[in-house]
């Protein structure tokens, strides 16, 4: 395998609406941000990879337009997952290990505000049997919680401290949507409360890659990608065992995370209760820095929440405050689909 | 390192037609999938990861699908990846999926895209309005009505040009059991009366809305060895974006789709396509798109194109065979059309066409495009493995 690894990092300022900014102006700022930041022009970069979803748009083919913000002209080897960007970013990660590139461009768009996220979500679920019924995000995440309680995995006090950790955290993190002091909240689907569930709001991300020496050359200290994985559980949840995430751990397991101890794990982990599921799927011990970002509590831009995840893994080796971390990224209701990557500093792979 | 060879060692198609009622979504793709694996002689066990490509998730109103069907695509503790570059999807996931196996990350991918177009309705799919940005016009054959016209009137081609590759690709349709469009009473006369939709672009001329889904098994040298048929081998695959609208735009030959068939070329070997390939399936929605691509990809010089056209040379057995299958004029499940090409074009050089053979194809070329004439995707296979 070659050595890869994310090299800058930029996210816009998370917030509940942006209705004076289309996608494209939402998005410009940051992919100017992480060009910038190594010094590439588009041109230089060897792929793009992009994720994002038409449903949040409304409208079919929305991701065209953000390729217009990227400047594609010349034309450029490029390409698009319907999924969160952290997908994208693996896309771009096979494409380095092919040889066929040497660095790329990554990034990653949501805005929520246009609609109701929760109905829109509820769209991805079987079409024939579930999406009828209109289950919604929080009240899926509720069941995932209650089984987790009924378990004897949580309490709801515990759930309530992992928001008030969460939102203190992102106290220190200027782009997040929420911080400061979690309200009692009120219950909006039992067990969850709101302080449990995400902000809803729109944000932008993207990260770029590359490859040995010219990733040295790019970054002072480089985010090495040692190990990436992700995997998918059957879609229903009767077939499923909510309280635990083994695509999770397989992803994890392929990614070599079990190796050697993590000093900081950034989880997609937009409800409270799902941070339960995963630190006990992926074996993170009280010495584990969890979210020092906030997490996906703070600012879930639906698309790029994942992406964030490994940028703000990365930015923490960049700036030497971790020197290994785990970056994870969820897709679907109830931890469905995970993603893992394994991130080390130089001194630390030496 | 050098990349891994990849060889597509299973190919799988539905019956292509207006309305699958008999199955669903999930049950639409698992046909596919299922009749690639049979090809290959493997079974849901011996595959390391999906990758799955459709158009607009608005077109059969499932957000994401991939979850709903991680479980009929045999995906579960699987790694699934989901790609969408509009029109050229089909071949952009079929090349995501055989990137995974040249790094060697994999060892056999099931690749697969599929459109179930009778769910919803394409055009209001792709007609949800936007503030502040041009619409689509009257659906596609409106945006492309106008290229075409400035095609005829740069290169002076006689308007019977198009009629021509209908008539053809329909005949060639006839020869393959899985394509939608069957009409054997077909005439060059019927074609040529049908009514004008989008002048110059008439009814006959344009591709049918279709159910249908297309699957692929690409695997590694030691698969290949074990292949119960022959491989075809990727020689060379690339993809290419440029914007939708900016002023240099040449939309009768995009650059984008030029680069993207120069790099193929490079990859390949390939010094004159027009000697060396011996069977294209190219993305031909409006038939007068074959002769713009002939000179976009290489075949032919700028404002040659038609001339290949009208002398046959396109025909099935003529020296340069396009859309043997009967093309996206036949079948047009849009998130599958652009693996459709992909996969027929390794069926020609597998030898197992069928009755759309091509004699003695080596090399063929598979063609993939879309949004507004900007995102591209193509992949050349051959019968050898490549040289190293």
């Amino acid at each position: 395998m070659r050595d890869v690894a994310i090299v800058a990092f930029a996210q816009t300022d998370h917030l509940r609406r942006t209705d004076d900014l289309s996608e494209v102006e939402m998005l410009m700022p940051v992919l100017h941000r992480v060009l910038d930041a190594t010094g590439l022009r588009t041109s230089d970069i060897g792929f793009t990879c992009s994720g994002s979803s038409d449903y949040l748009a409304g409208r079919a083919f929305s991701f065209t337009m953000a390729l217009d913000g990227v400047g594609a002209h010349p034309p450029i080897s490029e390409s698009h997952v319907e999924m969160d960007g952290a997908w994208a970013l693996y896309e771009a990660w096979v494409k380095i290990q092919t040889g066929e590139a040497d660095t790329a461009l990554v990034y990653a768009y949501g805005k929520s505000s246009p609609g109701q996220v929760r109905d829109v979500l509820t769209r991805q679920l079987d079409p024939y049997y579930t999406a009828p019924l209109w289950p919604d995000s929080v009240a899926l995440a509720a069941l995932q919680a209650q089984a987790l309680i009924d378990a004897g995995d949580t309490d709801e006090a515990a759930l309530a401290a992992v928001a008030a950790r969460s939102r203190r955290d992102a106290s220190d993190n200027p782009h997040a949507q929420l911080s400061g002091a979690v309200p009692a909240g009120e219950r909006l689907v039992g067990p969850l409360r709101t302080g449990d569930c995400p902000p809803v709001g729109d944000g932008a991300a993207a990260v770029i890659l590359a490859a040995g020496d010219t990733a040295r050359a790019l970054c002072a200290r480089p985010a090495w990608i040692r190990g990436i994985d992700h995997r998918i559980e059957a879609h229903g949840l009767g077939v499923r065992e909510l309280t635990d995430s083994p695509s999770a751990r397989l992803a994890a397991e392929r990614a070599g995370a079990f190796e050697r101890p993590v000093d900081t794990a950034e989880l997609h982990a937009p409800f409270t209760s799902q941070e339960v599921v995963l630190r006990k799927a992926l074996g993170l011990g009280d010495g584990v820095r969890i979210n020092p970002s906030g997490g996906a509590l703070a600012a879930n831009p639906v698309m790029a929440a994942g992406l964030i995840r490994l940028g703000e893994a990365a930015a923490r080796i960049h700036r030497g405050e971790s020197d290994r971390a785990l970056a994870h990224a969820t897709s679907g209701p109830c931890l469905q689909q995970n993603l893992v990557a394994v991130l080390e500093g130089e001194s630390a792979h030496a | 390192m050098p990349k891994e060879p990849v060889a597509v060692v299973g190919v799988g198609q539905t019956k292509h037609v207006a309305a699958r009622h008999d199955v669903s979504l999930a049950g639409l793709v698992r046909e596919a999938a299922a009749a690639a694996l049979r090809d290959a002689g493997l079974t849901w066990a011996d595959i390391d990861a999906v990758v799955i490509g459709k158009a607009p998730d608005f077109f059969e109103g499932v957000m994401m699908p991939e979850l709903y069907l991680a479980d009929a695509l045999g995906a579960v503790g699987k790694p699934l990846l989901r790609v969408h570059t509009a029109g050229s999807v089909g071949g952009s996931t079929a090349l995501v999926a055989a990137n995974l196996v040249a790094a060697r990350v994999h060892r056999t991918v099931l690749t697969l895209a599929f459109e179930k177009q009778s769910e919803s309705n394409a055009m209001w799919g792709l007609s949800l309005p936007i503030p502040f940005q041009q619409p689509l016009l009257a659906g596609a054959g409106g945006f492309f009505a106008p290229h075409v016209r400035a095609y005829m009137r740069r290169t002076g081609a006689p308007d019977t040009v198009g009629s021509l590759v209908a008539y053809k690709d329909r005949r060639n349709a006839l020869k393959n059991p899985y394509a939608h469009i069957h009409d054997p009473d077909i005439t060059l006369e019927k074609v040529q009366s049908a009514p004008m939709l989008w002048d110059p672009i008439r009814y006959s001329e344009t591709c049918p809305s279709s159910d249908g889904a297309c699957a692929m098994i690409l695997t590694d040298r030691a698969g290949a060895d074990r292949s119960p048929h022959p491989p075809a081998w990727v020689h060379g695959g690339a993809m290419r974006s440029e914007p939708t609208l900016f002023a240099g735009k040449d939309f009768v030959s995009p650059q984008a789709g030029k680069d993207c068939a120069a790099d193929v070329y490079r990859q390949a070997g390939i010094g004159d396509p027009r000697r060396e390939i011996d069977a294209v399936e190219m993305y031909v929605p409006f038939s007068w798109y074959e002769p713009m691509w002939l000179e976009n990809l290489g075949f032919a010089a700028e404002g040659e194109g038609w001339k290949l056209t009208e002398a046959g040379v396109t025909e099935l057995d003529g020296d340069l065979p396009v859309n043997p299958s009967g093309g996206v004029l036949s079948t047009n499940p849009i998130g599958a059309s652009g693996m459709i090409r992909f996969a027929e074009a390794a069926l020609q050089v597998r030898g197992r066409a069928g009755e759309h053979q091509v004699d003695g194809a080596r090399r063929a070329l598979g063609h993939a495009y879309g949004g507004g004439s900007q995102f591209f995707a193509m992949w050349l296979v051959g019968a050898e493995p490549p040289a190293r």
